[in-house]
């Protein structure tokens, strides 16, 4: 087994990215984030890569994306004021059928918002990130370990299936340190980059990588087949962690950071006989829709717990569809839940079961 | 076992480092551990605090709300935190910046004068590793030369003047009689 080193979320990322073959950042600084570009400054140097601080945002997705296009690994990074000034790029990443990895490390919002742990990006992430039909792979770690494994599988699975992949932590997770081990990076089978602009050297047909279909008909027909992708990610992709869910009367939701809250509420109210579980969804976008149905055949109530009014909660009812209560506990403009109380919650329900 | 702490002072105190010595420490022992710092204003020098939880569990929340110890290095970290400290638990209270006393009896209060002992041996801006010294000393949370070796192994060559002001520091903060 390899060593475990003590590392922030934010410099776990940026030091899975180096470790995966990623050779090239794009960002523009913003707190809780700036670890991340700050370390990836110092290293990337060392590997032959490139750590460049754009002019802005705005300017880092264009390079972000520029980067894809000739089919080398790319990540940027920013905090949700950051994100949302990326979204017309993010967009055109998506329209362009390009793989690239963009990290989100929440603060509260909206507007400037502030500076400490959100999760109320939930819906840009997984709703409206950009213009148009489309789709990011969403990921959401919910340990510093986490954070480091999943980048890894973000690159993976974009390079994959030719699309965009977000990190979707906060800034508590970028900020806490926590023993990493990074042990054997998995080697998985990786299509060819067949279609990057790269230089043709008059060897073969040039490359074309672009968003603009005048025809609309083209474009159904290039947006429909993009979707055939989306739905054969929402079978097989969608991961969730299952936590005492078998016998449990309410089963929580939770991602990220407020799922370890939770974690440490679900120990205290098993202590006094509660019989609650948890689903911590890892993929939030494909959403674990399959797990939360099963959980809501033999859970009497479903809690959403989450850093914001309550957005989540929307994907879960779905998944519930009707079948039992779904209630939400959130808090949010950088306050973290305490597991007290989420715990008052868990037992205000158990005593409406 | 789990034991919540809380380091707590002004920024420039060395008070995340303190917390981070803790955690390292632990993950050398092979224990599961968290380590929050506060973040934003706080690092240009304004209040500074950090949590840090030692568990041979899972790590849950990492938010300390009520910690098994607290150090509290100046006094709005000592009005701000006394009353949360668990009962039970150990706070220690650098006196030479804190000229209050808990009214506390459920709890293992420790005055030490951290920063008049940093500046009466010359090693000014130590404080914070003479209170780990009494810390250890206090919870037996960790072996003291196990503690030492790992604090002085973080130090790079280039900086190995500090490795003796640091052992001096944990050996005074070890021995000082509170």
């Amino acid at each position: 087994m390899s060593e475990k080193v003590l590392m922030k979320g934010n410099e776990a990322i940026a030091e899975a990215a180096i470790k995966c073959g990623c050779r090239y950042f794009f960002g523009y600084p913003i707190t809780p984030q700036t670890e991340l570009s700050e370390y990836l400054a110092k290293k990337m140097p060392k590997v032959g890569g490139l750590c460049l601080q754009a002019e802005s945002e705005v300017a880092a997705i264009n390079m972000t994306m520029g980067a894809a296009a000739s089919g080398t690994r790319v990540i940027t990074s920013s905090s949700s004021p950051g994100i949302s000034l990326k979204s017309e790029g993010i967009s055109y990443i998506a329209g362009c059928d390009l793989p690239c990895v963009i990290v989100n490390i929440q603060r509260g919002g909206p507007g400037l918002g502030g500076i400490q742990p959100s999760q109320a990006d939930y819906y840009q992430a997984t709703r409206g990130v950009g213009h148009g039909d489309l789709r990011l792979l969403v990921f959401a770690p919910s340990s510093v370990q986490e954070m480091a494994q999943l980048t890894i599988e973000a690159f993976d699975l974009a390079d994959i299936y030719r699309m965009p992949a977000m990190i979707l932590a906060d800034g508590a997770l970028g900020q806490m340190m926590e023993p990493v081990d990074f042990g054997a990076i998995p080697q998985r089978e990786l299509p060819a980059k067949d279609w990057a602009a790269c230089g043709h050297e008059n060897k073969r047909k040039k490359n074309i990588v672009n968003s603009l279909y005048i025809d609309p008909q083209e474009l159904e027909n290039i947006v429909d087949q993009r979707y055939e992708r989306y739905a054969k990610i929402e079978e097989t992709e969608a991961r969730c962690e299952e936590y005492l869910t078998e016998d449990a009367d309410i089963v929580l939701v939770s991602f990220g950071i407020t799922a370890r809250v939770c974690k440490t509420a679900i120990g205290a109210a098993r202590a006094e006989g509660i019989k609650v579980g948890m689903i911590r969804p890892i993929t939030l976008w494909p959403f674990p829709k399959k797990a939360i149905q099963t959980a809501a055949c033999s859970a009497k109530a479903m809690l959403s717990v989450e850093m914001s009014k309550g957005q989540m909660i929307d994907d879960v009812r779905l998944a519930v569809n009707g079948q039992c209560p779904v209630e939400f506990y959130g808090r949010t403009g950088g306050m973290i839940p305490t597991p007290d109380a989420v715990l008052e919650k868990i037992r205000a329900m158990q005593a409406q079961l | 076992m789990t034991t919540a702490m809380l380091f707590a002072g002004f920024g420039g105190q060395g008070i995340l480092f303190s917390g981070k010595q803790m955690a390292k420490s632990a993950m050398y022992a092979g224990k599961n551990v968290s380590w929050l710092p506060s973040y934003g204003p706080e690092m240009r020098g304004g209040a500074a605090n950090c949590s840090v939880i030692i568990s041979d569990e899972e790590v849950g929340s990492p938010l300390v709300t009520s910690p098994d110890v607290l150090v509290a290095m100046n006094l709005p970290s000592y009005d701000k935190f006394e009353t949360s400290v668990k009962a039970g638990g150990y706070l220690i209270v650098d006196s030479s910046l804190i000229n209050k006393k808990s009214e506390r009896t459920d709890i293992n209060v420790c005055y030490i004068p951290a920063t008049a002992l940093a500046s009466e041996n010359h090693i000014e801006g130590m404080a914070n590793v003479i209170v780990l010294g009494q810390l250890l000393k206090l919870t037996g949370l960790f072996d003291y030369d196990t503690f030492l070796a790992d604090m002085l192994r973080g130090i790079p060559e280039s900086k190995a003047a500090l490795i003796e002001k640091n052992k001096k520091a944990l050996e005074l903060g070890y021995n000082y009689n509170a």
